[in-house]
């Protein structure tokens, strides 16, 4: 499959010619994308009667955060030599990278209904060959930051000024990969490097601390040689606080940013349904769950 | 008179640096050497290596080009991960570790972030097969079987100094990830009088004979080509037909010199009996209805014994004086 460009062309979004509003204005925008973001979520959800909408509205805030204010990127060319590149290893966060990316102009809107289904642009697991602006095919976890290191070496051979974001989960950190990545990033100085790892304490079979005892985290990426910072990553504040200090710290080292975030976030029922790794949402639930997220915005 | 002679025991570390022969030409490093001219024309070209540079040759290619060489430790998931990112960035690297690492150990990261993408990436890995005494950690009996299975990686199996010279540009050549073995240190040097060409893809007809035809790769062409020159002896004409790329597998060679017929087919290969060279032949032939009588020469399905490489070779019959022998009582 190859990719396709949407089929309206937007200018070009960066760092450098994003207009400086406030940070309180800046605050009331990416509230409105991750809004947004956790709708489409939503809507992709009703599509397929099920997906891993307990993350998808975890994470939202942080996409919102890294599409609407960190990365540089073109709408229309998502293959742009010069973008940043973003790096999905837990592949079943589709839905909500595909949320962001649908919200960023990547993805035309009206591919949402075709999520999950044959034939889609928008598997289930992302995949790199199958969608534009998903740049690896992850779901094999542990992966993305092995591949991250890649990205990061590969651009500085280019003198490139492009940053590489990954996003794992805290599941993950079980994967023993994913400390010969961190521990390699740190030896090869990767400064163009910002990964993003999503505290939500759940995976498939429990909770994430009790599966695997993962904490000290903040200690542990310290003794690795990373910058590192812990935020409530449901706090657009804080989350965009931590994306702006990863951009611009000076240090020769890589940047961590531990997300703690709460499954189902946003809509009050679905989280506080027992926490599970796949949260289950009856038929009827799906447009109750729009209306809350509504509710939410409008309150 | 001492009836208690016994021939000295053999040394695991004979052959260790080379599986060259007592006298054999040989040439040094020849895919080190390959690489380093490679980069001098291809400057996306990057070497990588999980904590074995000096065990696969590459160690000339990082003296030569220190600022295109990756030594990401002794990590070959990493390894395998990063060098898909690089390649995404628009490098090929050239990757090298062992078989068994990479095979075993990496599998997934071939599959999933190089394979599946296609990314242009080239994994060089050095002790094939039974090219070592350590025992089932270093051997890699099963290597070809685990890539043939790979969808959309290319795997080759390269003979001798000469052909691993060839194979470096021509891999540069092809868009698209590769499997290839490699030998590394003292390489034998044997192709040269056969006036050879590598070419990806291609099964090459070394010799041609009248009553057997051995199918082999790798070093087993090497031996294969001696066996025959021993049966020429015993007025046995032996042909050898030279299958270096052993994915895509030439089939239409194959299937046109077994299907000659009134030959014994027999396979070589420096492999388990399971899933290789062997196996790939033999499920051409029946496909094809050609039913030449045939013959497997192969390593067990067996962790294999440590100790000196040429008592394993007689011991599971791959070396030139036991497959002349089974040759011989198959041909009656």
């Amino acid at each position: 499959m190859t990719y396709q460009p949407c089929s309206k062309l937007e200018p070009v979004v960066t760092k450098e010619n994003r207009v400086d509003t406030s940070l309180k204005e800046a605050r009331a925008e990416l509230a409105e994308r991750a809004y947004r973001i956790r709708r489409n979520a939503l809507l992709m959800g009703e599509v397929q009667g099920q997906g891993y909408i307990g993350q998808a509205l975890d994470i939202a805030d942080v996409l919102a955060v890294a599409y609407g204010r960190a990365m540089s990127f073109k709408p229309g060319d998502a293959e742009w030599e010069e973008r940043d590149r973003f790096l999905l290893s837990n592949g079943h966060y589709a839905i909500a990278l595909y949320a962001a990316l649908i919200d960023a102009g990547i993805i035309p809107q009206e591919e949402l209904e075709t999520y999950g289904s044959d034939d889609s642009r928008l598997p289930m697991s992302g995949m790199a060959s199958y969608t534009p602006g998903m740049e690896m095919s992850g779901g094999s976890l542990g992966q993305g930051l092995t591949i991250a290191v890649g990205r990061c070496l590969g651009l500085k051979r280019k003198a490139s000024k492009s940053f590489v974001y990954t996003l794992f989960s805290d599941g993950e950190l079980d994967e023993g990969a994913v400390w010969e990545g961190l521990m390699s990033a740190a030896h090869w100085k990767l400064d163009n490097l910002i990964a993003i790892v999503d505290v939500n304490n759940q995976q498939a079979d429990g909770p994430s601390g009790q599966v695997m005892a993962f904490e000290p985290l903040v200690d542990k990426m310290e003794a690795f040689g990373w910058f590192t910072q812990r935020i409530d990553g449901n706090d657009l504040d804080a989350v965009m606080a931590a994306f702006d200090a990863a951009r611009s710290y000076t240090g020769a080292k890589p940047r961590m940013i531990i997300a703690d975030t709460r499954m189902g976030c946003g809509v009050p029922f679905l989280e506080a349904r027992e926490k599970n790794h796949f949260i289950r949402v009856d038929e009827h639930e799906w447009q109750l769950a729009l209306t809350a997220l509504d509710a939410g915005r409008n309150a | 008179m001492n009836t208690n002679v016994q021939k000295p025991k053999l040394k695991t570390s004979a052959m260790i640096a080379s599986i060259a022969s007592e006298g054999q030409r040989t040439q040094l490093a020849p895919f080190g050497h390959a690489l380093v001219e490679l980069a001098a024309r291809r400057p996306e070209v990057v070497g990588m290596t999980a904590d074995l540079a000096k065990y696969t040759d590459l160690h000339i290619f990082a003296q030569a080009c220190p600022e295109r060489f990756y030594q990401m430790g002794m990590a070959e998931q990493l390894l395998m991960g990063a060098a898909a990112g690089l390649a995404h960035e628009g490098a090929m690297p050239f990757v090298t570790t062992y078989a068994v690492f990479a095979t075993r150990r990496a599998y997934d990261f071939m599959h999933q972030a190089i394979a599946e993408e296609g990314l242009n990436v080239k994994i060089a890995c050095a002790l094939p097969g039974l090219t070592t005494g350590y025992g089932p950690s270093h051997q890699a009996a099963e290597d070809l079987a685990l890539m043939r299975a790979m969808p959309g990686i290319t795997v080759i199996d390269p003979c001798d100094a000469l052909e691993i010279e060839q194979m470096v540009p021509a891999v540069a050549e092809h868009d698209g990830p590769v499997y290839m073995r490699l030998l590394r240190g003292q390489v034998p040097l044997v192709l040269d009088e056969y006036d050879y060409k590598f070419e990806l893809g291609k099964a090459k007809l070394l010799r041609d004979g009248r009553d057997v035809l051995i199918i082999s790769s790798g070093i087993m062409t090497m031996r294969a080509l001696e066996v025959a020159l021993e049966l020429a002896r015993d007025k046995i004409d032996a042909a050898v037909l030279h299958v270096a790329t052993i994915k895509p597998l030439d089939t239409a060679t194959i299937l046109r010199e077994a299907g000659r017929g009134g030959r014994l087919v027999v396979v070589a290969e420096n492999h388990s009996a399971i899933g290789g060279l062997g196996e790939a032949v033999a499920t051409e032939l029946l496909r094809a209805g050609i039913s030449s009588p045939f013959r497997q020469i192969a390593l067990p399905d067996a962790f294999l014994d440590a100790g000196a490489l040429p008592t394993l070779h007689d011991r599971y019959g791959i070396s030139t004086s036991v497959m002349t022998e089974t040759l011989k009582g198959w041909l009656g």
